[in-house]
């Protein structure tokens, strides 16, 4: 088990070192420093500013190698935008965004607040209610209520996020006027008030393809041997489907509730920029729209990193919920 | 005799198929005296296990009872009962072991509280007591370090320790009736005999009469009283034990008896009927063995046999046989 | 360019032929396509008719028109409605005889079965576009990602070790960016276009495919058969091409059913965002949301497109529902 653990560690490590590896590919070898600064400064820009906007942001480093200070002072070899790069992205120490110069910690710390108070009721609701509902539509199945369940399922998946957001924004809050259309207000009284369009909507979006995957998975268990088992003692049909089907059929579902974070993530930035909720997803379409590359950067590289850090915990409550896999 | 502790009549199970419904079961009849073991062997298919399934109204979807099954036990129409009581009988008053112990048991739940849940099911006791009596019962049935073994996984037990927990599970409220549903084939050939051994005990001390399926005459010789022999979803003959074996009178079973391997012919070929089973949904009009049978003749084709008293405790469902008593 | 687009066209109807014909020789294709079509029918008609029209909207010549247009390649669709005369000045409802805004009447009234949008263009017009565009995020996109990811798939299934190891890599890295995230930082840093795009959504979409196909080849290569084929010397290659590539057909196909409507799905996403497909239904989503908080509202901009967009992706989610029952008899059965 520790041996487990520590290998899956150094995977994970591995496979952060990937990600900034290819960020550093896409971000200083497909587009580079030259293009960024030109699309920061504009392109009639006295060739001056360009020069400086360059320096300031630390863009006028070599790539990969730095030679200017001499054969003998060895430190500063490694005074290069590769180097840099690592260094910035292993200690968290972001810099300045390309567009605006702000610290893009401070603007991290403020997206953060606002972006969980949108995914995380979202995220428990969800998963409540995909595993509440796929439970009823196989415990039903082949009946009508499970096909309706599966139609629901299948239409709502046909639709584009995009149209229910759209849509959402229309029926509910300019036709019936319950909710506000879109604002945010970090007051504890009134948020329930901005977030209950954008959970809604968010719910919505994300039933689907959860339900239809968590109902196959309960299926798959409730065909095993050991269910039949439970019937042959006695046991009514809440005691097979709560105290055996859910409790074996939540090993699988864990591993989609993690896949569900990058998910929350990118959902959430749609819902986030719609909504006017100044969160990390708003920070991240702002970042696309003003071309500001090292905002976007970080964004991707906290994505993954959140990703992978997910992953092992799942693999590791996985090894923890399964006995077959935690007694081995 | 008096009334029997198990009684089907006309037992009929079907399952959806393409084409209309087929059917896996087909009029079975059997009777179980109670404390009586009663072996059922057949061919694997012949429908067995589902015979099995549906004295405990557990036949899986899409398979359905046929309306005009009856199944008697302890005086009560088992397949009108309400559900509530049926579950008290599941577990209660019938017992029932597995084929494969590998994955009949919750693979996330510790082997003691499985046996404490059959248990509490059916009586109201307190969690402790419950786990006194499980480990009580897994002293009975031969599980080592009991006490310990109550808290293992289902992965950490090995094959004939689980079947012996399955037992232990089946027989925890002392059921009337033993279902076990070809419960060594799954095991090694070493601990087969110890397991038969335990389950023949564990019905002698608690006066459960005992269904076993197989398709191992060797189980049938060393514990059934008697005898039924089924072939594609129907019963073709039944017996007492030693009359069957040393007289059996449907060709059916005179060809299986013949293919047991035998020490004594050790070096001739292994005598075996020619033909394979039917699939259910594709047996063959009438007689469903004539086909296959080495002594088939025109009643066979035409017309269904009846069931033929042979002697007061042997009947056979076969044309010959009837028309050997009626000469 | 617009020959390179009808000798595309014409390779691809001739490519699709011929992959019928040959799996019209195995029972097993005859059978499955024969119980789809049972199932599916409206499905299957849906998604027809809307390859038609992507058909008859990608071949395309020049001459026959008058002015500009003249010297312009111009599709079937183009031909038929003729955009450049078929037009008003601006917005006009459904069916209009006067313009929305004004009230003038309009050049064409009552010919815009749908209306016009804010620039006077016919709205079905724009809508049926879209068609052929949806049809080429789709189509084009896996163009580029099965080939690449069944070698890769394959082969790491097949060979293992060093090769899997390095594949599977590969696989773990792009999975672990949020996909949106990565679609952004690519075509942030590729530029916007359709070609970018679409390679942007490939390097997406790549690692389901390679993740599918390892997996069955792990699973095949320790199938019997292909165990003995390998004991009387058969070479890898042809192990590879007779007996691991047929087998992941079914699923292939499956897979790139799914993967076609979430790109769809996914390209509105990036419409709004400003990084999306010109001429998409995304895009007309986008030009089109803020006249919903218009009064009176202006409904068929937007309804147009999501009707379209919703129609093909539910027709096609519903084929790949269907081709999954068929092809696993296990979900067959749960599902019947
Ligand atoms: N879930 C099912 N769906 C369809 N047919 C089934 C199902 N379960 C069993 N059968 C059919 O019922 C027949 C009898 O099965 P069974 O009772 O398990 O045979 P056995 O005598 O080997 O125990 C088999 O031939 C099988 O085809
Ligand atoms: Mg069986």
């Amino acid at each position: 088990m520790v041996v487990y653990l520590v290998r899956r560690l150094a995977y994970g490590v591995l496979t952060v070192f990937g990600v900034m590896l290819l960020l550093f590919v896409l971000f200083f070898g497909v587009t580079n420093p030259d293009d960024i600064a030109r699309k920061a400064v504009g392109e009639r820009a006295m060739p001056e500013v360009y020069v400086q906007w360059k320096k300031n942001h630390g863009y006028d480093r070599p790539m990969f190698l730095n030679t200017e200070h001499g054969v003998f002072d060895g430190r500063r070899y490694s005074d290069t935008l590769l180097f840099e790069h690592f260094r910035r992205l292993l200690s968290f120490d972001f810099g300045r965004s390309d567009n605006g110069d702000e610290p893009i910690a401070r603007r991290l710390r403020e997206g953060a607040g606002p972006s969980l108070s949108l995914t995380l009721p979202l995220f428990v609701l969800g998963l409540v209610l995909g595993i509440g509902i796929a439970l009823l539509a196989a415990f039903f199945r082949e009946t009508y209520i499970d096909r309706a369940v599966l139609l629901v399922c299948v239409v709502t998946m046909s639709v584009a996020g995009l149209l229910f957001i759209i849509g959402g924004q229309f029926l509910v809050g300019l036709l019936l006027k319950w909710f506000p259309v879109s604002g945010f207000d970090p007051n504890a009284t009134v948020i329930a008030r901005f977030l209950a369009l954008p959970v809604l909507i968010g719910l919505v979006m994300g039933f689907g393809p959860d339900v239809r995957l968590y109902r196959t998975v309960f299926l798959e268990e409730m065909n095993r041997d050991y269910v039949r088992t439970a019937r042959a003692k006695g046991a009514g049909d809440a005691r097979v489907m709560l105290a055996h089907v859910l409790r074996n059929a939540l090993i699988p579902i864990l591993t989609n509730v993690v896949m569900a974070i990058p998910f929350l993530f990118t959902g959430a930035l749609l819902l986030e920029s719609f909504f006017g909720i100044p969160g990390l997803g708003s920070l991240t379409v702002d970042a696309l729209n003003g071309n500001d590359f090292a905002m976007l950067r970080t964004m991707v590289y906290l994505g993954a990193l959140a990703f992978i850090a997910g992953q092992i915990l799942t693999d590791v409550s996985y090894a923890l919920a399964d006995p077959r896999v935690r007694l081995s | 005799m008096s009334a029997p502790l198990l009684e089907i009549d006309r037992l009929a199970v079907s399952f959806r198929a393409e084409r209309g419904r087929v059917h896996v079961v087909d009029r079975v009849q059997l009777a179980l005296a109670a404390g009586e073991t009663l072996a059922l062997v057949g061919e694997s298919g012949c429908g067995k296990s589902i015979t099995a399934l549906a004295i405990m109204r557990l036949v899986p979807r899409p398979g359905l009872i046929e309306a005009e099954s009856r199944i008697c036990f302890a005086g009560r129409d088992l397949l009108s009962l309400p559900v509530a009581e049926m579950r008290n009988v599941r577990g209660g008053k019938i017992g029932m072991i597995f084929q494969e112990p590998m994955t009949s048991l919750n693979p996330v739940t510790r082997v003691g509280a499985q046996v404490e849940e059959a248990i509490r099911l059916h009586a109201k006791v307190p969690a402790g007591e419950a786990r006194r009596r499980t480990v009580e019962l897994f002293q009975t049935v031969g599980i080592p370090d009991s006490g310990i073994r109550v808290d293992a996984y289902p992965h950490q037990l090995s094959g004939g320790l689980k079947q012996r927990v399955m037992i232990a599970m089946a027989m925890a409220m002392q059921p009337r009736l033993l279902i076990c549903d070809e419960p060594t084939t799954a095991l090694d050939a070493t601990i087969r005999a110890q397991i038969l051994e335990l389950i023949r005990n564990m019905a002698t001390t608690t006066g459960a009469a005992v269904l076993l399926i197989t398709h191992d005459f060797g189980v049938v010789n060393a514990v059934a009283d008697r005898v039924a022999v089924m072939y594609a979803g129907q019963i073709v003959e039944e017996g007492a034990r030693e009359e069957l074996l040393s007289r059996p009178r449907h060709p059916y079973t005179q060809g299986l008896l013949r293919s047991i391997p035998r020490p004594e012919a050790r070096g001739n070929r292994l005598e075996e009927i020619k033909g394979v089973v039917p699939r259910p949904g594709q047996w063959p009009q009438a007689c469903r063995f004539h086909p296959r049978c080495p002594h088939a003749f025109d009643r066979c084709r035409s017309e269904t046999p009846a069931r033929t008293v042979v002697s007061p405790t042997q009947a056979a469902w076969c044309h010959l046989v009837d028309e050997e008593a009626r000469a | 360019m617009h020959w390179l687009s009808n000798i595309t066209v014409v390779l691809l109807v001739l490519g699709s032929v011929w992959v019928a014909r040959s799996a019209a020789r195995s029972r097993f294709w005859r059978e499955s396509a024969i119980e789809l079509w049972r199932r599916r029918r409206l499905a299957i008609l849906v998604v027809g008719v809307f390859v038609l029209i992507a058909l008859l909207d990608a071949i395309s010549w020049i001459g026959g028109g008058e002015g500009v247009a003249a010297y312009q390649p111009r599709t079937i669709v183009d031909r038929i409605f003729q955009p450049d005369t078929f037009r008003e000045a601006s917005y006009s409802a459904p069916l209009a005889k006067v313009a929305f805004y004004g009230g003038q009447p309009l050049d064409h009234p009552g010919a815009h079965l749908l209306g016009t949008d804010i620039l006077g263009r016919d709205v079905v017009y724009r809508a049926l576009k879209g068609v052929r565009v949806a049809l080429l995020i789709g189509v084009f996109t896996s163009l580029i990602v099965i080939p690449l990811a069944l070698l890769f798939g394959v082969t790491a299934g097949y060979f293992g070790r060093r090769l899997d190891d390095g594949v599977f890599f590969v696989m773990t890295l792009l999975a672990s960016v949020p996909s949106l995230l990565l679609l952004i930082a690519l075509i942030t840093v590729l530029g916007k276009g359709t070609l970018q795009v679409c390679f942007a959504l490939g390097v997406t979409s790549w690692v389901g495919f390679c993740r599918l196909a390892r997996g069955e080849t792990l699973k095949l290569r320790e199938a019997d058969y292909v165990s003995a084929a390998r004991a009387l010397g058969v070479s890898d290659f042809r192990i590879m091409m007779r007996h691991i590539l047929p087998n992941l057909a079914h699923l292939v196909i499956i897979t790139f059913a799914l993967t076609f409507t979430g790109l769809v799905l996914t390209e509105t996403i990036l419409s709004y965002l400003g990084i999306g497909i010109d001429g998409s239904w995304g895009q007309m989503i986008d030009q089109a949301r803020n006249e919903l908080s218009r009064t009176p509202v202006i409904w068929w901009n937007i309804t147009a497109a999501a009707v379209l967009l919703f129609v093909l992706v539910l027709a096609v989610n519903t084929i790949a529902d269907a081709m999954r029952d068929i092809a696993d008899p296990r979900t067959r059965r749960e599902t019947q």
